[in-house]
């Protein structure tokens, strides 16, 4: 038997990688993705209708910039239109990502080693599409930098009891340690890429960014310990980002954000809308780029129930929130829990109680979790869904709230839906630059769990 | 340039090859118990029991962790109260100007931020990167060191380093290969 090699399939029936891999084909068959295969034709359709939504996106800041936000639906009640919407939603995304390095590396679940790295990336990204949000959505956009505390001409100091200012410590410390995280898992595989690479300047490139490790025990002594710390300072961030998010409409006295319920309930749909487009990526990725071996059935099985249990938080969620708009006794909290449900914006609530509450409950069965059609098709309905349950609350709120007289309907404008769209794609850009030139998954990591199985440590 | 002051080739060490990380640390005990301090090994993945076979006891890197996160929380708190309360006070309906519970978020915030970042910094400081050149890299085979194979390296500057018997030690080991680290210029490399 050659050395390394896999005798047994890691964990049960589904294994977490196929058996047959050693620690060379591994770091080969990874590295080769980005150096030696073809770029498959699927990477230039999607790479390509991402530019095409990013041209889009850009065309959307530019006229934007040029005419301000009266360009969308917004007006007076409902100043938070998409902008908070999508900011919400795409922050919430990036929570699996997070979830999948830190949390679950604590608790050693070793599926996590071969969809960590794409995870870590795509938290990255989600973080960019969602920062960029709330910086568009201010009227002087190119003032954002007064959101931060620096000594100024005007003596002028940020309101730190404001949920506003909290947010955005919370996000940027949020992108700050996903990057570092991200970068220090990367490391040890970017010295992989510049021993496989073969043209000088690619050599150079990622030995420059490796910058000369050379795998000695004394690096990886430091390495580990702090990926370890890492991931235990991560594990609060993950849980505290969108409790902070969620802060910004809990502590506000509109009818339907004023509740304790929010920090919980906004960390499941954000743990629960991630997931759904981690799946949503993989499952074309991994048939893409033919990895079917590392990221296996037994990956969406588990993120199937990950899916099927944080779905029924959020469930409890809504209706936590229905009951304590209930027994408030509060007219106000009735009325918005009738309007939701009878109100113009009736047919988004019915679609969302589909898309969170009816279509995942498929997850039950095994043989749903194992389809990769319908898991995709099921992620990409749990996405929507979670866009529209953040509609309903910023949105549908921010409608009707104590005084009939200053009531409005929020129309979205073709700018608000092209500024949405285009964020997709600058999403789905960045993501494809990542698949072809960075290993994306972590060789050392797998590298290791084939070490650990083989020995039984 | 210095180079040529010295005489002979440069060496940095002798190095061997293994195929097994488990057999590597073995090793690297043997090493040890033959006296070896000043010697390093090169794995593709992190091997557990490798730095302690090799005698590295200390870690700083969760000092400097747990050291930044408390000066990251002070400051961070510091920060906002001498905003709120010193440079910009704020009088609303005179209520107190240090509203310490609001000021926890971006405490918290800025105590995972010091610690990540500064963390990081250190481990890159404590392994002495950014480093791109290095004499090991001067061996051929050291290229799978970020594959399939794993090195054990003693270093000249052992005070029990000596070219013969050094090399017949780890020929003893019964290595893969047991080759000569050249190095390019009389800095010193650990």
């Amino acid at each position: 038997m050659q050395l390394g090699q896999t005798e047994k399939p890691i964990g049960g029936d589904l294994p977490v990688v196929e058996p047959g891999h050693t620690y060379r084909s591994v770091s080969e068959k990874i590295s080769n993705i980005v150096l030696d295969i073809r770029t498959p034709l699927g990477w230039f359709v999607a790479f390509g209708s991402g530019s095409i939504l990013l041209m889009m996106y850009l065309i959307s800041i530019a006229y934007l910039f040029a005419y301000g936000v009266g360009v969308w639906g917004i007006n007076i009640p409902v100043g938070w239109g998409f902008a908070i919407v999508t900011f919400v939603w795409w922050i919430g995304i990036g929570h699996a990502g997070t979830l999948i390095s830190a949390i679950l590396f604590l608790f050693r679940q070793d599926w996590r080693t071969s969809i960590n790295r794409f995870a870590e990336a795509m938290t990255l990204f989600a973080v960019v599409c969602a920062g960029l949000y709330p910086i568009l959505h201010l009227g002087r956009p190119w003032l954002f930098f007064w959101l931060l505390p620096y000594p100024n001409t005007f003596g002028l100091w940020p309101q730190f009891r404001s949920a506003l200012a909290w947010d955005v410590f919370a996000v940027s410390t949020y992108g700050t340690i996903s990057a570092v995280f991200w970068y220090t898992g990367l490391i040890p595989d970017l010295a992989g890429m510049r021993d496989r690479a073969k043209v000088p300047l690619l050599k150079m490139v990622y030995g420059m960014l490796a910058l000369g490790w050379r795998g000695s025990s004394r690096h990886w002594h430091h390495h580990q310990a702090l990926y370890l710390l890492l991931a235990a300072i991560a594990t609060p961030l993950v849980v505290s980002v969108h409790t902070v998010v969620s802060f910004d409409f809990a502590i506000a006295q509109v009818p339907g954000w004023s509740t304790t319920v929010f920090p919980p309930y906004f960390v499941a749909g954000a743990i629960f809308s991630g997931f759904a487009m981690v799946v949503t990526l993989l499952v074309p990725i991994r048939k893409l780029y033919h990895i079917e071996d590392m990221i296996t059935l037994r990956h969406f099985d588990v993120m199937g129930k990950i899916l099927l249990t944080t779905g029924l938080v959020v469930f409890y969620g809504y209706v936590t929130e229905a009951f304590t708009g209930w027994y408030s006794g509060s007219i106000y909290e009735l009325f918005l829990f009738m309007n939701r449900f009878t109100g113009h914006y009736a047919p988004f609530v019915y679609l969302l109680v589909f898309c969170n509450l009816v279509a995942p409950q498929l997850l039950w069965f095994r043989s749903v979790r194992t389809n990769m059609t319908l898991m995709f098709i099921l992620s990409l309905i749990i996405n929507t869904g979670m866009w529209l349950e953040r509609f309903m609350i910023v949105i549908i709120s921010l409608t009707a709230d104590y005084l009939p007289s200053s009531w409005a309907l929020f129309i979205a404008t073709p700018w608000d839906w092209s500024l949405l769209i285009g964020s997709i794609g600058l999403f789905i850009v960045l993501l494809f630059l990542f698949v072809r030139t960075l290993p994306m998954i972590s060789v050392f990591e797998m590298q290791e769990l084939i070490h650990n199985t083989e020995h039984g440590h | 340039m210095s180079a040529a002051k010295s005489e002979g080739p440069l060496i940095f060490g002798l190095m061997a090859e293994f195929s097994d990380p488990d057999e590597l640390v073995q090793k690297a005990h043997q090493a040890y118990e033959a006296g070896y301090r000043k010697m390093d090994a090169y794995t593709p993945f992190p091997v557990h029991g490798l730095p302690t076979a090799l005698g590295f006891k200390w870690n700083w890197v969760p000092f400097i962790v747990g050291a930044a996160a408390i000066m990251g929380g002070i400051g961070g708190f510091l920060l906002q109260y001498w905003v709120s309360v010193i440079a910009y006070p704020v009088n609303i309906a005179g209520r107190p100007l240090n509203t310490w519970p609001a000021f926890m978020v971006v405490t918290f915030e800025m105590t995972i931020l010091s610690a990540g970042v500064l963390g990081f910094l250190g481990m890159i400081l404590l392994n002495k990167l950014p480093q791109p050149y290095h004499p090991v890299f001067n061996v051929p085979r050291f290229e799978m060191a970020s594959s399939d194979k794993f090195f054990l390296c003693i270093m000249k500057s052992d005070p029990k380093f000596d070219m013969v018997k050094t090399r017949d030690f780890l020929e003893g080991l019964e290595p893969e290969g047991v080759y000569e680290v050249d190095q390019d210029d009389d800095n010193v490399y650990d």
